[in-house]
């Protein structure tokens, strides 16, 4: 039975192996029967619960071992349960007054929590049923003794295929043994998805019922970025992907070797890779990603999918936590970049014909200037807890940027005044996105301590073609000279006065963009944090000073299309210039 | 017994992390601890129950304690409900 199914992929990377199934637990329902003794049931209750707990802690300390604390937290919250109340207390006065069996007052009780749970609007809050079932199934299997396939003992190699693996099950898998698993259902927020990515092993979710036919033994490969599952794959498959399978795992191990490195190029000079975020759950990300610091921490998370604007306490909140999370590593925030495709529904903002020329981002603060004071207030009084730099969006004139400074230094003032502790030095800067900001940085870099292109913005504006736009989007070309000149205005005029200057759009992620961007003296590089690491294995391979000269010549070619074979010709082959 | 009504700042509502904290709290006290959401009221001692309310950010919730350190309590968990967890 050759075949190919489709599911989600939990956990990147290849496995190759065969199926080692995982029969789902038959279904039981206790039958309600009365007992003589409800004290002595009872007793036999907690002595389930007990063993539970038992299992429990040893499930945890191996995870803990394993994968560290705050993987092993889940099981804290497993235990957790094993002591609620509304549970435990609830089950046992249900066997006391009632003479119920416990199996009986177990299932009951249990049930309507996961039934309460599983209807909730909130997937994150759905999947806590998953728990409970795996909690109570334990008790469950104690009370009756009955015995659970132990996944610390598979000692062949493996793919596991499973209905659904419950945390406790994924927390067990003999990594010796289990190249990988699939499961029937779940998502890529489930339980198994995630304990499957900080185990580090490649996994398909919600893969569907076909899985159901796979004969334990059978061959099957995964390719979890593709989300692709093959069964019984024919031998050219197999061949190719043994071959795809040994190129990840070496690219893998390469690029885990920079996580904790500094950034350099061949001839030694620094720069920093840092990271962009929109959330709070992408810094453990960033730093995952060995992040020298966030380049870009988006802020209209705070303000997006509700129904009014968020508290200055909401956002000091959300500010403290990035800075500590950071610990002393910079963190550069930008003021809210609303308008152009993102719209706030609750500040009925006036149609505009043109928004992404219209009133967007700072043009907005200062047009609506209690919101732009609370979100700085909210910042300043963050300060103290890192290393924050404050960015303004979408400067035109320099006269936005000085009324931007300027109300920031009356809010500053204010909270002084209030006894309020703020960071002695902020580094305060703007993005440069707007063309007219960017031939003039030598006139804004007096007022800035710093500046990040903007290079998503930047291009869909000297162009004049929005990005969006399929009929026009050709013109979206990051490498084409006349970018690549603007870029290096902006650097030169920054660095001639002292100023770093760093970039936050994609450009700066991109392979091909890097070794000029190096080269024209660029100091941050902002991206995403999956393309940290390449990054950072990229530019130690580069000479910055070979390709200042490099992107001197790139500059004369007439298109992109000639700069980017340029790039590609002088940096094929490994060690080259 | 006191009662007062906070405000969820957290983004991303009251989740499991932010309610294990409360509830390991709530289970210092000797007082009774019950929480109130959307005309829901449950045992604030309880994670599971918790869950059950379904908090999101900019829920107004309503804590009631009572009786032995009620104060304390509604001190210490008053600032939980309104602090940004992870």
């Amino acid at each position: 039975m050759k075949q190919s199914i489709k599911g989600t992929g939990a956990s990147p990377g290849l496995a190759i192996a065969k199926a080692y199934l995982i029969k789902p637990e038959e279904a039981y329902t206790p039958v309600q029967s009365k007992v003589d003794q409800p004290e002595s049931e009872a007793a036999r209750f907690q002595d389930a619960v007990r063993q539970a707990q038992a299992d429990l802690q040893q499930i945890r300390a191996s995870t803990e071992h394993k994968l560290g604390a705050d993987k092993a937290e889940i099981f804290e919250g497993h235990l957790m349960i094993l002591e609620d109340p509304d549970l435990i207390d609830a089950i046992l006065e249900q066997i006391r007054d009632n003479a119920v069996n416990a199996e009986y007052a177990l299932y009951e009780t249990s049930q309507s929590f996961i039934e309460m749970l599983s209807q909730m609007d909130d997937e994150l809050l759905r999947e806590r049923a998953v728990d409970i079932k795996d909690v109570t199934g334990r008790i469950m299997r104690h009370l009756r003794g009955t015995q659970q396939a132990d996944l610390s003992l598979l000692t062949e190699e493996c793919i596991i295929v499973a209905e659904d693996l419950t945390p406790s099950d994924t927390a067990q898998l003999n990594l010796g043994a289990v190249r990988g698993f699939v499961t029937v259902i779940g998502s890529r927020t489930s339980h198994s998805a995630i304990m499957a990515r900080s185990l580090d092993i490649p996994a398909i979710v919600g893969a569907g019922p076909e899985l159901r036919h796979i004969r334990p033994g059978t061959l099957l490969v995964i390719d979890a970025s593709e989300g692709i599952l093959l069964v019984d794959p024919t031998s050219e498959e197999l061949a190719e992907y043994r071959e795809k399978k040994t190129r990840y795992d070496r690219r893998k191990a390469e690029l885990a070797r920079w996580v904790n490195r500094q950034t350099a190029s061949r001839d030694d000079r620094r720069v920093e890779l840092v990271a962009n975020i929109g959330k709070l759950e992408d810094v453990q990300k960033a730093l995952d990603n060995g992040a020298e610091g966030i380049g870009l921490f988006r802020t209209e998370f705070l303000y997006m999918g509700r129904k009014e604007l968020p508290s200055e306490e909401e956002q000091f909140g959300s500010y403290k936590f990035v800075l500590e999370k950071m610990a002393g590593k910079p963190v550069v925030i930008r003021t809210l970049d609303i308008g152009g495709d993102k719209e706030l529904p609750y500040l009925d903002l006036p149609k505009e014909s043109n928004p992404f020329l219209g009133q967007r981002a700072l043009r907005l603060c200062l047009e609506r200037p209690e919101l732009f004071r609370t979100q700085l207030r909210a910042l300043l009084r963050a300060s103290r807890f890192g290393n924050m730099k404050i960015m303004f969006p979408m400067i035109a004139v320099l006269e936005e940027l000085l009324e931007a400074k300027r109300i920031l230094e009356e809010e500053k003032r204010k909270l002084v005044a209030e006894g309020q502790t703020v960071a002695e030095r902020i580094e305060v800067g703007m993005m440069i996105e707007v063309p007219a900001a960017a031939v003039s940085a030598d006139l804004f870099a007096k007022e800035v301590d710093f500046f990040s292109i903007g290079t998503n913005d930047l291009i869909q504006y000297m162009m004049a073609a929005d990005r969006m736009n399929e009929t026009v989007s050709y013109l979206y070309q990051p490498c084409h000279p006349s970018i690549l000149r603007m870029i290096r205005m902006v650097i030169v005029a920054g660095r001639q006065q002292g100023k770093w200057v760093g970039m936050c759009g994609e450009m700066a992620g991109d392979e091909t963009a890097i070794p000029l961007l190096l080269g024209l003296g660029l100091h941050e590089f902002s991206m995403s944090a999956g393309s940290i690491l390449p990054a950072r294995e990229l530019i130690s391979r580069l000479s910055q000073e070979q390709w200042s000269a490099f992107a001197e010549q790139a500059m004369t070619l007439t298109s992109q299309e000639d700069i980017l074979t340029f790039v590609r010709t002088h940096t094929q082959g490994g060690h080259q210039a | 017994m006191i009662s007062k009504t906070f405000k969820i700042l957290n983004p991303t509502g009251f989740h499991v992390r932010p309610t294990k904290t409360f509830v390991q709290t709530a289970n210092k006290y000797p007082c009774k601890i019950n929480v109130m959401n959307k005309g829901k009221k449950v045992n604030g001692k309880s994670s599971l129950s918790m869950l059950t309310l379904g908090i999101g950010a900019q829920d107004e919730v309503t804590l009631e304690t009572d009786g032995e350190r009620e104060e304390e309590a509604m001190e210490a968990l008053g600032q939980l409900l309104t602090q940004v967890h992870e």
